[in-house]
């Protein structure tokens, strides 16, 4: 099937070749504000948490100067305690919904896109498996945080702006309240709790989306049976569980590295102070780097399953 | 340079062999249809060609290894699978903005003008479109990719024939040059024989057959004889034969046309029909194999 009419020594590959740089082109942005386009609940569902937090606490507030009615009118350091507490804790189930989205969102990211097909009509573009996986571990790993920062602070604020306007009109000084709430301290150690945390499930993220990149069917399974059978097997064989306290130690291990706290009082509520961030001791725990070697190679091996996988 | 250069290419999934040494050269300006039965390796040589999957050989597309390059390559090829692939939950106005952020080459103001001229919004989402509106937003987006080479696996898959002729139409007319490269492979061969200007029949991984349009023209031919010259006809050693309405068809290979046409009306075989031809050629051989 040789053409000997265009066997011309300009055809026009050469020339394309060389015109090669069309168009500027930004894969990595498109690709993440492709995956914004598809996984909606990226955002909408902490917007929803922080709208819940953000009614429930208002609810509370407006109603405190009422509730405590009489008894303890002229004690405003009780009225602080309930307000504050309100006000600390309102990231908390904000944080925790973006860690659970993040935890389907992997699952999901390159098992969809095969499953559905889509994955042909994607390779077909000039974007690399380097560039789509990484955008997709990017979610979980920048745009989550982001949001989750993004939107503590906003609920922060008008929860602050709230409960001046409540304590205002019950003619009590707001003075005293914004000393104890220290609103840029706590940014600073929200900022920081954020990203120890990134850096922490680095490894569990990128578990995730090297499973999602491998399962033939139920990521999920795949993802936690492997992990349930080790640990099993070790109880059976050894009679030992250091591979369970591992697991553990992944998921909650990164307050007691990061933070000097009262391992009495754990929990993140109990940070309020600068002085109990310790990034000394979290960058000198060898729990993070291992961590983040492992969630390296599984990213790696991600983007080389991407390249081999087809739809199922 | 050819645009697509193969051989000895190899493929197996486990033990099932798809490709068994594929000797494979195409021209650039040509539209190669790539006709086989299912199964027989079609999809998996177009998915090696476009760097989808790992393969043994030599492989050269547009003189990049596909399998390393894909990215880069991709900037020069477009690819339509069935229109299974669009992702259903995109806008069309989505799709359009992401191909453009990411594609070099591919200008949103033509897809828009194609997509003007259908009845497919922007704001529709691809699982709202009929599955020939899908075609033909695909087709838009390839449309408006200055490609090297189109590589097409059944893109009319499932629609139907008023969808499938202008599909082709506008691809030749509005998009083919004689820069451009378009490998197809389709089940209705027979619609777009007058398109193609090369084929190859492909069985059981290995092409079994390859051929210029020109060349099929002039070497087969197809004879329709009345019952009392059968014999005379088969004496020239037909490569298949079938009835149709009391008379025999006769498919020939670089038979005498003259002393044939004396037998009956001569005229140029359709691809599907030197295809049952060639099939049922290996199937029998096959068949010889296993008794002998």
């Amino acid at each position: 099937m040789n053409n000997p009419a265009t066997a011309q020594p300009d055809s026009p590959f050469d020339s394309q070749v060389v015109a090669t740089a069309a168009r500027p082109t930004r894969p990595m942005y498109w690709s993440v504000r492709r995956e914004l386009w598809e996984n909606r609940s990226v955002y909408i569902a902490p917007l929803l948490v922080a709208a819940v937090v953000l009614f429930a606490s208002s609810l509370s507030t407006i109603f405190l100067p009422r509730r405590m009615g009489a008894v303890s009118a002229l004690d405003p350091a009780k009225q602080y305690a309930s307000v504050v507490t309100h006000y600390r804790m309102a990231p908390a189930p904000i944080m925790l919904v973006t860690f659970l989205v993040g935890i389907f969102y992997c699952l999901d990211a390159l098992y969809g896109e095969r499953r559905d097909r889509s994955i042909l009509f994607w390779k077909s573009l000039p974007v690399s498996d380097r560039t789509t996986v990484l955008s997709k571990a990017s979610i979980p790993f920048v745009v989550l945080p982001l949001i989750a920062f993004a939107l503590s602070v906003v609920t922060q604020v008008m929860l602050l702006m709230l409960s001046t306007m409540v304590l205002l009109g019950r003619g009590v000084s707001p003075a005293t309240w914004w000393a104890e709430v220290r609103f840029f301290q706590g940014l600073l150690i929200m900022c920081y709790g954020l990203t120890v945390h990134v850096l922490w499930f680095a490894p569990i993220y990128g578990w995730l989306l090297l499973v999602s990149a491998w399962a033939r069917r139920t990521p999920v399974l795949w993802a936690a049976l492997p992990l349930f059978v080790i640990a099993l097997v070790e109880k059976l064989a050894f009679n030992s569980s250091h591979f369970g306290s591992m697991l553990k130690y992944r998921v909650i291990g990164a307050m007691a590295e990061a933070f000097a706290v009262n391992p009495q009082h754990g929990g993140g509520g109990n940070i309020d102070r600068l002085s109990q961030l310790d990034p000394a001791k979290f960058l000198s725990a060898p729990g993070l780097w291992i961590g983040l070697a492992f969630a390296a190679v599984f990213l790696a091996a991600a983007v080389r399953l991407r390249r081999n996988r087809e739809p199922i | 340079m050819a645009c697509i250069e193969a051989r000895g290419l190899r493929k197996a999934f486990g033990t099932t062999i798809a490709l068994d040494g594929v000797n494979l050269r195409v021209e650039e300006g040509r539209i190669l249809g790539i006709v086989g039965p299912n199964g027989a390796g079609k999809s998996t040589a177009l998915h090696t060609i476009l760097g989808l999957t790992p393969y043994q050989g030599e492989l050269k597309v547009l003189g990049r290894d596909p399998w390393t390059e894909r990215d880069l390559l991709m900037r020069d090829v477009a690819f339509i699978a069935d229109v299974a692939l669009l992702p259903r939950w995109m806008r069309v106005s989505q799709v359009i903005e992401y191909v453009a952020g990411v594609h070099p080459r591919f200008d949103g103001a033509k897809a828009e003008s194609f997509l003007a001229k259908t009845a497919i919004r922007r704001a529709s989402k691809v699982r709202e479109l009929s599955k020939g509106m899908v075609a033909q937003l695909h087709l838009a987006l390839v449309m408006a990719i200055d490609a090297t080479l189109l590589v097409l696996d059944e893109p009319t898959l499932g629609l139907d024939i008023l969808v499938r002729k202008q599909f082709y139409d506008s691809l030749l007319n509005d998009y083919f040059d004689r820069s451009r490269t378009i490998v197809v492979t389709t089940h209705q061969i027979d619609e777009i024989q007058d398109v193609l200007t090369d084929f190859v029949f492909i069985n059981g991984g290995r092409i079994v057959l390859e051929s210029s349009m020109e060349a099929f023209e002039s070497r087969y031919l197809e004879v329709m004889v009345n019952p009392e010259n059968v014999a005379a006809a088969r004496a020239f050693r037909p490569i298949h034969e079938r009835p149709v309405f009391g008379r025999s068809i006769l498919l020939f290979d670089s038979a005498d046309r003259g002393q044939l046409a004396a037998l009956g009306e001569v005229r140029t075989p359709s691809i599907a029909d030197l295809f049952v031809a060639v099939m049922g050629h290996e199937a029998g051989e096959a068949k010889e194999h296993l008794h002998e």
